[in-house]
Parts: C-alpha cells; structure tokens; sequence
C-alpha cells in the first residue's frame, strides 16, 4: 500500500504543489491548514509522514512537532519542517522539538520528492 | 480534488493575504505593542514569499523578502514599530499587489524606492554575515573517505532511520561500512527507543564532499560525524589506522606489539578497544587494499605457460601429502620442536596451495565470450532471432574446469536454441518477444559454482518425456516421477524426442555425453521446465579438481573421504536409534525425515561395528541423506587422484587419495550415494 503523507500548510498554493507532487509520485497525501487542525486529524486517521509549515496561524509547526512527538504513534515518524532561508535559527528550534529535517522555501517539486525518498526510503 | 492552476490558487491567496496584511498594519498603528498582529503581519509576507518564488513570481519574492526580514525584526525586537514602518510597508503592498496582478506592468524603480526607504529606518544594527569560509580545493577524481557516524540517541523517535542514510551512501560508490556495537548497554539500561549504534564507512567516490556531508544534512547537528580524506595508496598497519581514528593509545599499541601477535586481538584482550572497533580498522586497511591494488595489478601480470601450471599444482599435491606424512610421525613423537615444525609446514603448505589454486583460476567469462559468435552463427541459420545475455564473467574457476566446459556448454546452448526456442512466428503466436532470449550466468555458491543456461523458449514437453521414458522401461507406468527426475531422463544414452533431426542436434547423441563430463569434472546437472515459459539447465562444478577440503571418516578398517563442501553436520546414532530405525533407515533431524545409508551395509564388511555409531548428513542438488560411519576423523586437506580406467565403472567413488601413513583413502561421490538412498527409499515405500 502507497505510504500516507499529511501536508500542513496555511497557504493552499503550497498544499495544492506539495499534493500534486506526491500524488504524481504515488503518495496517498491528506492535507490540512494548520497545526491544529492537523494534530485533530492525524490523531483520528494516522499517517506515515508529515510535511508542515513553520509558520501557522493557531499552531505553528513547532508546537505540532512536539504535540505529535508525544503521542507514541508518532514517535519515529518522520516530520519535514518547511521553512525559509531567514530561519536559520528556526531549524535548531524544529530539531529540538523533534523534527526529522526541514524544506528550505522555494523549492523545486524535485527537491521535495527527495526529501521524502531520503526520510521513507 | 478537481485540479486548478496552482498560479490561479496562488493570485487568490496572495489578495487575501494582503487584505490580512493590510488589516493587521492599520491596527498595528492603533496597538504597535500587539504581538499577535506583528506575527500575523509577518506570516502573510512569510507566505507571500515562499508560495511567490514556487511558483515564478521572482520579482514578488525578492521584494517581499526585505520586508519580510523588517518584520522578522520586529518580532525579535531589533526593531520598533513606527509610523514611518507602517505607512512604507502599505505603499509597498500597493506596489506587490500590483506585481502580483500584472507583473509586467511593474514600476521597478518604485519598488528600489520603497526599500531605500525601508533601509532608511532606524535599526538596532543587524549581526555581520557570518563569514563564508571558503573551501579547501579538492583534488579532483575518486577519493576515499573515512566518514564516522555516530547518530544522536533520539534520531530514530525524530523520525530517521539511519540505514536510509547510509544506503543512500552506499549508492554514491564503492562502501565498507562496519558497524560498532560497543555503545549499546546491557538489556536492562536500553531504551528501546534510542540509538547506540555507530557506524564506520569507507566510502570511495567521484563525488564532492559536500554531497556527502547532504546526504547527513538533518542529523548532523546531533551526531558526532567526521569526514577524513584518506590518502589510497598508502598501506597502513592496523595499529596505525586505529591510533590516527584516536581508537587506541600509541603506547598501548607498542605495548602490544612487543608481544608479537595479532594485535588487534591484543588490545580487545587488554581491553584497550573493543572489537568492533578492530574489525572497522581492519575493513578500512582491505577496503584500501583493494582500492589501491586495481591500477597496479594489471601493470604486473605475467604470461606462464599452462603446462608449468599444471605441473606446479601436481607438485603442491605431493607437497601436501608429504606433509600429512610428517604431520603424523610428528603427532607420534614427544619432540616439541619436530611439533612446531610440523605445524608450521602445514600452514605454509596449505597457504600455498589457496596461493597455487589461486594462480590457475580463470573468469568464466573467457568461455562466455566465444558463445557470442555461436549464438549468432546457429540462429541465423535456424532462422530465429535469439538475444544472448550473460552475467557473472567474473566467476573465478580452475582452468581444467573451464576448458572441459565448453564442450558440454556448446551442447547445451545448441540444444536451447534448435528445441528449446520457438521460430519466430510460433513465439509471437504464443504472444511472447519476437527474439528469444539466452541467459548464461555463472555464481559463487560455497566451494561450487553454479552455471545456468536459462531460455524462454517452449519448456521441455512433459508428456512426451514422459512416454519416451515409459517406452524405453526407464520408468514404470503411471509411477510418480518429479519433474526433475523426470526431466533429468533426457540425459540418458539414445534418448531423443525430437520428431525430426536437424542438422545442429536432435540425434539423440550428445546429452549423456554431456551428463558424462559434468559428472567427471563432479559436478552434477538440474533442469528445471515450465511449458511455454523456458528452460532452465544448472550445472553444479567443483572450483577445483586437484585439491579439496574433505572430512576424513572410517568405516570398519577403511578409510574414506566426504567433500567438506557436501557435509552439512554429524550426528551420533544412538542405541535406541539405531535399534528403533532398523528395516526403515531414516532418521528424524530436527523435524526433518532423512534417509540414512549403512556404509558398513553398502561396502558388504565383515566384523561388529563400533558401538557408537556416527551418522554424516551430506546435501547435494537440495536433498539430504544420512551416511553411517564407525568413526568421523576430522577435517582433511585432500589431493584428489583418478582412479585407474580398470575402475572406470565402479560407482559410489569419485577418485582415491593418499593419507599420511602412505595408505589409500576413497573419496566418496555423495551425488550417487545420495541417489542411491533416495532410489531406496523409493523402493521400500512402493
């Protein structure tokens, strides 16, 4: 069965890339629009991967690295922080909550699909 | 989802933002303290970036960005909100907006405006860039790299798996990885979750640096990771390579090296490393090694004729049968130093004759060359259209092996080609390829290798076979007969299917020929068939004829020897079994039903055997038979001699060789015992 990826952004723009590239690589992709309502949704429905936003109106990608990273069903899942250049300290904050890597903005749909290779093998 | 045009999605979204933006700006100008609205302020010129420069808007992003940072600023104080802030970014909304709706009617002098303005205003001074340092110039061409990685202990819960990072290594080139367990504790202090491991991988490539250090570019920052250049030509000793990774102490090695042996056993002994540690060293001096050894060896190649080889590999046959001589006169006597010598004598006779052995292997691939030509020869002239494909040119065997193989290789494959594939109409009839396809492989497997000849032509007919077999009283009627056996019929003096003889095969004459010379080289022959989907013939070869490793075992006065190559374990045969197995000859191994064979029984000897019995299971072609001795003697460095043409018909023996007290052991041939006990067994259920 194809592997499930959520991707969690508040601008539709980058859910509507990030799913088209998957769904074009053979990944079953869920999307939400921020942390919140991604933690109500991974909680009902798992999923193998998570590609999130730093940047989130009520939650923000942090906060749900470190929600998901207490729930055990989601200890060992890999978690992909998209971010911007200008965030470079961000990073560090992202891999202390728990992230697995981040995404630096823009990137080319080649890019993403190589992070998820490198991090579901 | 329906799918819009993300460029279409992208100009929807950014007016919102905007309308967002604009809203928390004119609110800032009411509460410039609230930090909600800076945040809110600073995620939509966030997004209005990042969606922007996906998805073309370059011009949008590289504004968007200097506000971006203002704003990023603001957040972490470097930056008050005023007024002059305010009003500048509105007018530089008004000026993305209009970037956004018709880029190519924008104003960029404007736009250098607005950031001259926004450069303008009063900052707490920004930290320096951090100083890019330049890097070293690498040497261009493969290098090898010395990378060690421990990872972080939380890496797997943070969602990494390490065996992804370092597969994605071992596909960049040529990798040695040794993993060092040392770092794991006791059962009782591990966290299930956590990761002890660390790995130590040699790594030669033509790739930068740099993509190595990517393919680590999340974990680093958690786990203590080197890279270290290694220079390939150098030969290193273990101690060095250990004291230059800061494994071990340099005084700790003089130490152990004042005293005189492996010293890599000798520092896990003093417990000044851990063996893992002592492997990883040594995997890098080999992996080195062989790096190192590829250019020059083909410089240092000499031509000898064969003959010399020949006659050097019958002279290292006598050398080691002198030396089973001295080993046991030596084994007789109380001298220590005739002890030492002996040992040291068989030592160096067993490293030459691997050295020896080594010399007179030649890839198979010398052979596989010359069926190029035949394929295209023959097809053209069966008018068929065949692809011949092989693999494993590489295979190493003994040159007497490799030169016998032709004949019955040729026969094979003409076989494949004149019965086996189809005429061109007939295979597109069958809805396969117009072009038959011949795969020749050769692979390692133990002290044999394995040869396929695999087409995918019409299959062997079964019922045919089948009643050929019948007519010519080889098998009975309606017995049950598996495919393999059945198939191996086709081996058998005069037996032919084919309906009309060709001009390339069919006669009928050729097969036992075949089965013949494999058998003489001890090797044995598989086929394997489905209808319509291929052939698939494995000859199973000996690497060596001259020299095996046996295992040396009595039965009542004589001596035998088993090719170590075919024993698989002994087992005693105990009273009970013994008395309870008795008339039935199979014994229960594990759950697993083996046939036995009395060799004592087989060999007709006089006398009681030993009262405790040992039983040899050997394994050919994946069948398993259990071979009764009165006593198992041990490992046996065994030169094979023919047995003399007045033996040529006798069965059960593969050759004879001379033991040390000057007395002839046979080597037992554990293919035809082995069908010999199945053949039993068949008659005793029937």
């Amino acid at each position: 069965m194809s592997k499930k990826i959520m991707s969690v952004d508040d601008s539709a723009s980058v859910r509507q890339m990030v799913s088209f590239t998957l769904e074009a690589a053979g990944y079953q992709v869920a999307t939400a629009v921020d942390g919140q309502d991604a933690l109500a949704k991974l909680t009902a429905s798992p999923a193998d991967m998570v590609i999130a936003d730093l940047n989130m109106p009520n939650m923000n990608g942090i906060d749900l690295v470190k929600a998901l990273r207490a729930m055990p069903q989601y200890r060992g899942v890999p978690i992909i922080l998209l971010t911007t250049e200008s965030q470079a300290e961000k990073k560090a904050e992202g891999k202390a909550a728990g992230a697995t890597g981040w995404i630096v903005k823009p990137f080319q749909q080649e890019q993403l699909l190589a992070v998820v290779k490198k991090v579901l093998g | 989802m329906t799918q819009v045009d993300p460029v279409e999605t992208f100009r929807q979204e950014a007016a919102d933002l905007l309308v967002q933006l604009e809203e928390a700006l004119l609110d800032l100008e009411d509460r410039p303290d609230d930090a909600g609205l800076v945040d809110k302020a600073f995620r939509a010129l966030h997004t209005i970036k990042g969606s922007g420069a996906m998805f073309g808007f370059t011009a949008v992003a590289e504004f968007t960005h200097h506000l971006e940072t203002a704003f990023d600023q603001v957040r972490s104080h470097q930056r008050p909100v005023t007024a002059a802030l305010i009003s500048l970014t509105l007018e530089s909304l008004d000026h993305i907006r209009g970037l956004i709706e018709a880029p190519e009617a924008a104003d960029g002098a404007k736009g250098a405006a607005l950031l001259e303005g926004l450069r303008g205003l009063a900052v707490v001074a920004p930290p320096p860039p951090p100083a890019a340092a330049a890097p070293a110039a690498e040497p261009a061409g493969p290098a090898t790299w010395r990378i060690r990685f421990k990872p972080g202990r939380d890496v797997i819960s943070f969602g990494t798996n390490p065996l992804l990072l370092l597969r994605e290594l071992a596909a960049l080139g040529d990798c040695t990885v040794t993993p060092l367990a040392d770092g794991v504790p006791p059962l009782e202090e591990l966290d299930p979750h956590a990761c002890y491991m660390a790995w130590d991988i040699l790594l030669t490539t033509d790739q930068p640096r740099t993509t190595l250090e990517d393919v680590f570019l999340f974990v680093a920052d958690e786990s203590t990771l080197t890279f270290e250049r290694l220079e390939a030509t150098v030969d290193k000793r273990v101690g060095d390579i250990l004291v230059e990774r800061g494994d071990v102490r340099p005084d700790d090695v003089s130490t152990a090296l004042a005293k005189q042996q492996p010293l890599g056993r000798l520092l896990v002994a003093d417990g000044k490393v851990s063996p893992d540690r002592v492997d990883s060293a040594l995997a890098e001096q080999q992996h080195i090694r062989e790096k190192a050894k590829t250019p020059a060896a083909e410089a240092q190649t000499v031509r000898v004729q064969a003959d010399r080889l020949d006659s050097l590999m019958d002279q290292v046959g006598e050398l080691v049968i002198a030396q089973a001589r001295l080993r046991q006169v030596a084994g007789l006597s109380d001298d220590s130093t005739l002890r030492a010598i002996a040992e040291e004598v068989e030592r160096l006779a067993s490293d030459l004759r691997d050295t020896t052995m080594s010399i007179r292997m030649l890839p198979i691939g010398t052979l596989f060359g010359r069926f190029r030509r035949l394929v295209r020869d023959l097809s053209r002239s069966l008018g068929k259209e065949v692809a011949l494909t092989t693999a494993g040119e590489e295979t190493e065997l003994d040159k007497t092996v490799i030169e016998a193989l032709n004949d019955p290789l040729v026969h094979l494959i003409r076989n494949s080609l004149d019965h086996g594939l189809e005429p061109v109409e007939a295979r597109r009839a069958a809805g396969k390829p117009a072009e038959g396809r011949l795969h020749l492989s050769a692979v390692h497997s133990g002290a044999q290798v394995l040869i396929t000849i695999q087409d995918d032509g019409r299959g062997l007919d079964r019922v045919a076979i089948r009643a050929k077999a019948e007519e010519r009283g080889l098998i009975t009627p309606g017995a049950e007969v598996s495919d393999s056996d059945l198939f191996s019929m086709i081996f058998h003096p005069g037996f032919s299917t084919a309906k009309a003889i060709s001009s390339v095969s069919g006669r009928g004459v050729g097969l036992d020929v075949v089965k013949q010379t494999i058998a003489s080289l001890r090797g044995t022959i598989d086929i394997a068939s489905t209808a319509g989907e291929g052939t698939r013939v494995t000859l199973k070869l000996p690497l060596t004829l001259a020299i095996i490793d046996g295992l040396l075992v009595r039965v009542a006065a004589g001596f035998y020897v088993l090719p170590l190559a075919a024993v698989e374990e002994v087992v005693d045969l105990t009273a009970q079994q013994d008395a309870t197995s008795r008339g039935r000859s199979f014994l229960n191994i594990r759950g697993d039903i083996v046939p036995f064979v009395r060799l004592r029984e087989l060999f007709n000897t006089a006398g009681q055997p030993d009262p405790y019995q040992k039983v040899v299971i050997v394994a050919a072609a994946e069948r398993r038979v259990g071979l009764v001795v009165d006593q198992v003697i041990g490992q046996y460095q065994t030169v094979i001699k023919s047995l003399s043409q007045l033996l040529g018909d006798v069965e059960g023996f593969s050759g004879a060789t001379i033991l040390g007290d000057g007395s002839v052991a046979l080597i037992l041939d554990v293919p035809h015992l082995i069908g010999f006990a199945q053949g039993r067994e068949a008659a005793l259920r029937a």
